[in-house]
């Protein structure tokens, strides 16, 4: 189902937790709601569901208004944050809970709703745990059920809080495979809320990014790693060197490869892949030195040093691939040359 | 005893406990029983077999379950009122619930039974329109009780309501239950076991509680007189056998109902997943 949302907003006294949202999601899609904490990704969320009312604005579910609509009428799944699942339940009793409460002439018959649980429950591998209560599960089946009950009344549109933030590192990166996966196999439209920005690109197929109620950007992930629409989402989204012309040693700037002559815009933003470091032909005058490195697996991350011209030295980070950086031989202390590839230009 | 607990002192705690239990509880309940042994079976049956000692177990025990009953159920809806909605003067309210704690239940009783006599302030209106006399008639006994047990259940239940995960609720609507389903299948079962204890604690209060009841009962023999005061008749005819008899049978049975209402609250909290 597509979902519309015309003019969204939400005040909460003086606080503008959404200000004019607009947004299409088409039939489908795995979208990811992204941005920092209390940027009115979770209230959206759950305007989308019913459990809060928008003060302005429409909610459209396949083109029908759906604005005044309570949460159960919307045919809509929701996974909460911490699950809530309904724990003097069994795990069996939470997935059927949402077919046994349909009325009489909709209810599917006790056979029925049996077989249709264990079906969901091996979808979520978990038919082994069918008479447990929650409190008797890890994180990670918790969140499987919570989603396995979601999927039982068939929902047209499911909605995901957070879904990963309350797991360990391990069982979120497997369970974030699992969910594309899943939603491959169900193809059911689903939105989900997150704060990590490399859950968001990791899962989803398109992403939007939010900060103080309003939408940043909205496109795939590659769009929106590869062109930033502005300075905020180029910051949050993986890491950025920032370098401001008026502050930053601009000839320098020049050296490394930006060219300064006629600048797109005051700030140039540079991922740490997009600089290429070298072994200096006169190690004395470059003012770049290695002060550590992170080991993060495939690549290596460079924290480098460079004295500015009023005595302050900034941090830049690059980022090379391991055997790169073994032919380098580097050590701590060794003058270097930067190169830069590619730049982002905000005002 | 294992040495590898972290905190130590095991034995003293244990023994403390145990001194109290001894001084406090268990020897003067043993003494009652000492006491009542001086008692022939036969004499112990003829004083039990009793109408008017029969009668007054009647009223204290069907009483006191009424009122905790009705307790149980004002004071889950004043809890639920008190946690989740915010109005004006609220903690003021949330005060007044503890007052029948500090209240000395002479003063309670007074109180209640002048309001709520044929010609109180209450009682006439009860009078005048449904023709039903409170004060000084059984109903008077739990009018009395109902006052005195309502915090123990308010108390109870608070905690609890405050605790319950209020997205449970959500989830339940967004499975599509209405609001009744909601409550029924979702809140209730997890509040439950809480209500009950607040139901037995109110109980086993009603059962010996006598300061405010005898000012509002009428003491009317066979009709309104509940067992302690029967007990103080006894005692001031210097019955002392017959009156310790009658508190033995008391506590006996109170016990068996107290353990009835914990296999009870065992049995839901079981079922509910929450042993």
């Amino acid at each position: 189902m597509s979902i519309t949302l015309n003019n969204i907003g939400k005040r909460f006294g003086n606080f503008a937790a959404l200000d004019n949202i607009n947004l299409e999601i088409p039939e489908g899609e795995l979208v990811a709601l992204l941005g920092p904490s209390g940027c009115g990704k979770t209230t959206l969320l759950r305007i989308i569901a019913g459990l809060e009312q928008a003060d302005r604005g429409q909610v459209l579910l396949n083109g029908s208004d759906v604005t005044d609509q309570p949460v159960k009428n919307r045919q809509i799944g929701f996974v909460f944050q911490h699950y809530a699942l309904f724990r003097h339940m069994t795990v069996f009793d939470n997935i059927a809970f949402g077919l046994r409460v349909k009325p009489r002439k909709e209810r599917p018959s006790e056979t029925k709703i049996q077989e249709k649980v264990h079906a969901l429950l091996n979808l979520v591998q978990l038919d082994w745990l069918a008479d447990r209560f929650p409190d008797q599960l890890s994180g990670g089946q918790r969140q499987r059920i919570a989603l396995a009950r979601a999927l039982a009344v068939e929902p047209s549109v499911l909605l995901l809080d957070e879904p990963f933030g309350a797991l360990d590192a391990s069982v979120r990166k497997d369970l974030r495979l699992w969910l594309r996966h899943l939603h491959h196999e169900l193809n059911v439209t689903s939105i989900f809320v997150t704060h990590d920005q490399e859950e968001a690109m990791e899962v989803a197929s398109q992403i939007v990014v939010l900060n103080h109620g309003k939408i940043e950007q909205k496109g795939s992930p590659s769009e929106i790693y590869d062109s930033p629409n502005n300075d905020f989402v180029s910051r949050f989204i993986g890491h950025t060197n920032v370098f401001q012309l008026e502050k930053d040693d601009s000839s320098w700037l020049a050296g490394a490869g930006i060219i300064i002559d006629d600048p797109k815009g005051i700030v140039a933003h540079v991922r740490p892949h997009n600089i290429q470091v070298e072994k200096p032909q006169d190690p004395a005058n470059s003012p770049v030195y290695l002060k550590d490195w992170q080991h993060l697996g495939a690549i290596i991350r460079l924290e480098l040093s460079k004295d500015g011209t009023n005595g302050k030295a900034t941090t830049i980070f690059a980022e090379m691939p391991n055997e790169q950086f073994r032919e380098l031989a580097l050590q701590k202390g060794d003058r270097l040359s930067l190169h830069i590839k590619h730049a982002h230009w905000f005002n | 005893m294992p040495q590898s607990h972290i905190m130590p002192g095991f034995r003293p705690t244990l023994g403390f406990t145990l001194f109290y239990l001894a001084l406090i509880v268990l020897i003067p309940l043993s003494a009652l029983v000492f006491k009542s042994m001086q008692l022939s079976l036969d004499q112990y049956g003829d004083i039990l077999t009793n109408a008017r000692v029969q009668a007054s177990f009647r009223v204290s025990f069907v009483s006191a379950l009424i009122a905790a009953g009705i307790a149980a159920l004002f004071g889950f809806i004043i809890a639920w009122t008190l946690v989740r909605y915010p109005f004006p003067g609220k903690r003021l309210f949330d005060a007044l619930i503890d007052l029948p704690f500090a209240l000395p239940t002479a003063v309670a009783g007074i109180v209640l039974a002048a309001i709520y006599e044929p010609n109180g302030w209450i009682g006439r209106i009860v009078m005048d329109t449904l023709g039903v006399q409170i004060a000084y008639k059984p109903l008077g006994i739990v009018f009395a009780l109902i006052f005195i047990g309502l915090p123990f259940v308010v108390r109870t239940v608070e905690p609890v309501l405050q605790e319950f995960d209020t997205a449970m609720e959500e989830a339940a609507a967004s499975l599509g239950a209405n609001r009744l389903q909601t409550f029924i299948r979702i809140i209730l079962p997890n509040i439950l076991p809480a209500t009950l204890t607040g139901f037995a604690l109110a109980f086993a209060r009603g059962v010996g509680e006598y300061g405010s009841v005898i000012f509002i009962a009428g003491n009317m023999p066979y009709v309104s007189e509940i067992v302690p005061l029967l007990i103080i008749t006894k005692l001031e005819q210097y019955d002392y056998a017959g009156a310790t008899a009658i508190g033995l049978t008391m506590l006996v049975i109170s016990f068996l109902l107290l353990l009835l209402v914990n296999a009870l609250q065992w049995w839901v909290r079981r079922r509910s997943g929450q042993l």
